[in-house]
């Protein structure tokens, strides 16, 4: 099988138009691969573009060179995508069968319950509902979720409840690459664990898994390689 | 990831006089994708979506669409009747004032039914019965069935109006400004009624607004208009999180925070 996630020499800046056009260098040649099964992390300091790095992989962020190819599993079997310069359609399905992101903060929209939120991604897939909602329950309740906030929307919920229904519905699917933007940031030390055996299991699954850990017990846990994203920094390259 | 896009759209220009209304516009739509029009007043949103609708027939340019038969059709090349035709079942029309789309002084449930009269459907019982279905779809309740929209508050006339065009089951509706004269809470609930109902239906959909929250929660894939061109087009959350133009970079950040 080709590698689930190849990234080659990508490179981001960003313009902005309204000061001057002044222009800001985020990434220079980022060049790295995650193979099936394995955890990669992003190292380094904060603003050093690791966020900037899941979001162009995601097609977040347009990328102003380089290739980001994904072994991306079609209809009619496997194909490789390059999310850098894929259209709007091919990108929405990658996301929809091979790509998953867990982002930091969790969007809300209004009055859809927790527990549907959790399930959409596998109703975006044709899983019948019951079906979809049954592994969400299963997923909520292994995430200490407390069973009288399933059926109410998120938007009220604290920070790591948020947290926990967004991790949910990032690991619901059997995507084959995942992405992790800090996902264990604002929970305690009991659900730290329980979403280190969550990608530890993904890990046996095959699945190739790349993320932001700040928290140093949970990055030593569950890391297979870590990789200095300041190397990538064009702003060291000015300093030296 | 095979199947061919519902309606192709290839250098479509709509000029009034020597002033430009919109200009050299392409793009393809596929079916279940939601497309949104985005820019200012007067940025040529609204003219692009009447040249595509064949309410306003462009300068220049072709609009073509798949029909149910699976062969391509250019709009501007088809009789009235058939273009009517096509306008009454398989498209929707969802006009920013519900009073443009309804008929006001007939009932909530012959608003509906009219619409499946128009395609055939004579059996009153069962019209009644399927008028009562959508009502309750848009969250109307059944005992409101027989008043007048006339009767109803503008968030439950947008409802009305949206039910009434799906009712026959189209497959590409158009939206202008949706949720325009509605307050906030009136919005977010039509908002999610109508983005449920794309996703169960499988509908397509270009949605005009200046709302980029709207746009946010409802579209794919994202146009931004600026003096009838288009000058951003791509995938919804990449417009909106990475915008590479100036005018788009100036709408992201004018975005009030709450």
């Amino acid at each position: 099988m080709a590698t689930p996630l190849v990234v080659s020499e990508v490179s981001k800046s960003f313009t902005m138009h309204l000061r001057d056009g002044i222009r800001l260098p985020v990434v220079n040649d980022v060049n790295f691969s995650v193979a099936a099964g394995e955890c990669v992390v992003l190292g380094g300091p904060s603003g050093i573009g690791k966020s900037s790095i899941l979001k162009m992989l995601y097609g977040n962020y347009a990328v102003d060179a380089g290739q980001i190819l994904i072994n991306h599993r079609d209809t009619d079997g496997d194909k490789l995508v390059d999310i850098a310069h894929a259209d709007p359609r091919t990108i929405l399905d990658v996301r929809r069968r091979t790509l998953g992101y867990v982002s930091q903060f969790l969007r809300t929209v209004p009055r859809v319950s927790a527990l549907d939120v959790v399930a959409e991604p596998l109703v975006a897939r044709s899983v019948p509902a019951t079906e979809a909602r049954e592994k969400a329950a299963d997923l909520l309740g292994g995430l200490n979720l407390p069973k009288e906030l399933w059926s109410l929307p998120p938007a009220t919920f604290s920070g790591g409840e948020q947290q926990r229904v967004n991790i949910a519905r990032g690991f619901i699917t059997d995507h084959r690459v995942l992405l992790l933007d800090e996902p264990t940031a604002s929970l305690d030390a009991t659900n730290r664990r329980v979403v280190v055996s969550m990608i530890a299991r993904k890990k046996a699954e095959g699945v190739a898994m790349l993320g932001i850990f700040h928290d140093e017990e949970v990055r030593e846990a569950v890391a297979d390689r870590i990789i200095d994203v300041s190397a990538f920094s064009p702003r060291k390259a000015v300093a030296a | 990831m095979t199947d061919a896009p519902l309606l192709k759209v290839s250098g479509v220009s709509k000029f009034y006089g020597s002033r430009i209304g919109c200009q050299d516009v392409s793009f393809d739509l596929w079916p279940g994708e939601v497309l949104a029009i985005v820019g200012e007043s007067g940025s040529g949103k609204t003219t692009l979506l009447n040249c595509l609708s064949t309410r306003l027939l462009p300068t220049a340019g072709s609009v073509e669409y798949r029909m149910r038969d699976g062969q391509f059709r250019d709009l501007y090349h088809m009789s009235e009747a058939e273009r009517r035709l096509l306008m009454r079942t398989d498209w929707g029309f969802v006009h920013q004032n519900p009073a443009d789309g309804l008929r006001m002084t007939v009932s909530a449930g012959a608003n509906v039914g009219e619409r499946l009269m128009a395609v055939g459907d004579r059996h009153y019982g069962k019209i009644r019965e399927t008028a009562s279905d959508w009502l309750t779809r848009v969250e109307i309740g059944t005992d409101r069935i027989d008043d007048q929209p006339r009767a109803f508050s503008g968030g439950m006339r947008q409802r009305l109006q949206i039910a009434r065009n799906l009712v026959t089951g189209p497959r590409l509706v158009f939206m202008d400004e949706p949720t325009g004269g509605l307050d906030v809470s009136v919005q977010a609930r039509l908002l999610d009624l109508v983005r449920g109902l794309v996703n169960d239906l499988g509908l397509a959909a270009i949605v005009v607004t200046h709302d980029l929250a709207v746009a946010r929660l409802l579209s794919h894939r994202m146009m931004v208009m600026k003096g009838g061109y288009v000058i951003e087009h791509g995938l919804t959350d990449r417009v909106l999180d990475d915008p590479r133009e100036p005018y788009t970079q100036l709408l992201v950040s004018s975005i009030l925070q709450v």
